[in-house]
């Protein structure tokens, strides 16, 4: 068996988002729970019918063994690879992989987070590195601050240029309901914004939300008798090298130059083929490095390739559609909601934001500090 | 000046016993002559016959940032030594340096023991 034979073998079948934004008065599990039971129904099936169980969480040392008791479920498997908020587009390889053996007949892919109304501010339990706590960086914010200072110096990549990923997410943003944050937003306020960690403002984060994302993957074979619109793995790849800032082998260049390429080979598929291309903006500098380094551009290149609004609405390439983790919801592992906007743009249906005639979506997530990267290739019917 | 099998401890506590000794020491292997930090069990190699060495305290600016905050900004730094590892640290007598500025280490006493710090290198370009 090869990696390209479980090309299409399994399907997204339901999908949901619960507490987007702000949702007071619930647990992170009562909102994991919440997006479950809608992907559940989504998917026409019982939570009964659910044997297999992906979860991450930045709240539940084991989230697994959380959800299948929040839920009431005896799965089969189950499973809680934890890499950050890449952890979702791998569930998604290690689901198809174990409906693929027969491990479990109906996956369940479900992260929930309520950071926002817990306290307004980012909550990992990600431990200190030792060999960086006498300097008190704060991550995750310190360790982009530094990537982004690495690529300007390397490759000229300007402020004005990270205000343009910024200002591209906004306007998706704008045409998206669902998203927390909307309203017109100038460069000007953009570059006066307050200096968190240089070269990154308070602009160039991503929001703090509350929010959960659930989905069901069974195998492709019965797909179509559980929803109209199956949206389809075609391919998924990872690549890893380090764990803390220090250790990363060239601050501008991510490990998403390896993922990407396997993610694509596994597909059959090449970037030109791609209708939506949806990356993890933790930080503004975090669109152009996988621009560059999932090959959209050259290395370096990132910077001018998204000037003049090529990835805003109207743009030559669709990046980011829901709004982007820095407009649209990131609360704490955005890689769910990557995935969530991918099924609903294949699906149609999504309105002002709909891309026209959508096939093809690449989801791209990150994890820890540019650390684990994972990238995920989703196809409609057609594509198969 | 060289140490092997100095201190029965893991890799941590031996850099860390040396610098509360006032000394600043990195692992060299003896096979391969690769450097590492931060200190550990294997260089990316696979050669473990670790030795410890003094560094030579001289390096480069990676990379900077400056977390800015209510009670003060301070600068983070990657340093890359020039035994060619890199290091977090921060360059306290200045906000921030250009990328490519040559540093030098000093032992700074700071709350919770001694750590490593970098001054710039007056009169040397990148």
């Amino acid at each position: 068996m090869s990696a390209q034979d479980i090309r299409g073998k399994s399907a997204i079948v339901g999908m949901a988002t619960a507490g987007i934004g702000e949702a007071p008065g619930f647990s992170a599990m009562e909102l994991l729970g919440q997006a479950a039971v809608a992907a559940v129904a989504d998917a026409g099936l019982r939570m009964q019918d659910i044997d297999g169980v992906f979860a991450a969480t930045s709240a539940h040392a084991f989230p697994t063994m959380s959800v299948v008791e929040h839920l009431g479920l005896r799965p089969r498997y189950f499973d809680s690879t934890n890499v950050g908020g890449s952890s979702f587009e791998l569930h998604l390889l290690q689901a198809t992989l174990a409906l693929e053996a027969g491990l479990c007949d109906a996956a369940l892919v479900c992260y929930g987070s309520n950071q926002r109304t817990a306290g307004g501010r980012l909550v990992s339990m990600s431990e200190p590195q030792w060999h960086e706590t006498p300097y008190n960086p704060r991550h995750p914010i310190t360790a982009y601050g530094l990537a982004a200072s690495r690529h300007m110096h390397a490759y000229g990549t300007t402020r004005e240029q990270l205000a343009d990923v910024a200002l591209a997410a906004r306007g998706w943003a704008n045409l998206n309901p669902d998203a927390f944050a909307r309203g017109p937003l100038t460069k000007d306020e953009i570059l006066s914004s307050r200096m968190i960690s240089d070269p990154l403002t308070k602009a160039d984060c991503c929001l703090v939300t509350d929010g959960a994302a659930a989905c069901v993957l069974t195998r492709a074979d019965r797909a179509k008798d559980l929803h109209a619109k199956p949206v389809y793995f075609l391919g998924a790849g990872a690549a890893n090298y380090h764990r803390s800032i220090v250790a990363m082998p060239d601050l501008a260049t991510t490990a998403a130059a390896d993922s990407g390429p396997r993610a694509l080979e596994m597909a059959g598929i090449t970037r030109k083929d791609l209708d939506l291309v949806m990356l993890y903006d933790a930080f503004t500098i975090n669109t152009i490095l996988f621009l560059e380094d999932l090959g959209f551009c050259a290395k370096g290149e990132g910077g001018a390739f998204v000037e003049d609004g090529r990835i805003a609405p109207g743009g030559e390439l669709a990046v980011n559609t829901n709004g982007g983790g820095l407009s649209c919801v990131h609360p704490g592992m955005y890689g769910l909601f990557l995935i969530a906007e991918a099924v609903a743009q294949i699906r149609g249906g999504t309105g002002e934001r709909q891309i026209e005639n959508c096939d093809l979506a690449l989801c791209h997530g990150n994890g820890g500090t540019l650390s684990s990267q994972c990238t995920a290739i989703l196809g409609s019917e057609a594509t198969l | 000046m060289t140490h092997t099998n100095a201190i029965k401890a893991g890799p941590q506590a031996t850099y860390e016993h040396y610098l509360e000794q006032g000394k600043f020491m990195i692992q060299r292997a003896k096979s391969t002559g690769e450097y590492v930090f931060f200190p550990r069990a294997i260089t990316p190699t696979g050669a473990t016959d670790f030795e410890w060495v003094q560094a030579a305290g001289t390096g480069t600016v990676y990379a900077i940032t400056v977390n800015r905050g209510r009670s003060g900004s301070t600068n983070v730094a990657l340093i890359e030594l020039d035994e060619g590892v890199r290091m977090m640290s921060t360059l306290p007598d200045v906000e921030t340096a250009p990328i490519g500025a040559r540093v030098i280490a000093r032992i700074e006493e700071a709350e919770g023991g001694n750590r490593v710090v970098f001054d710039m290198l007056e009169g040397e370009a990148a």
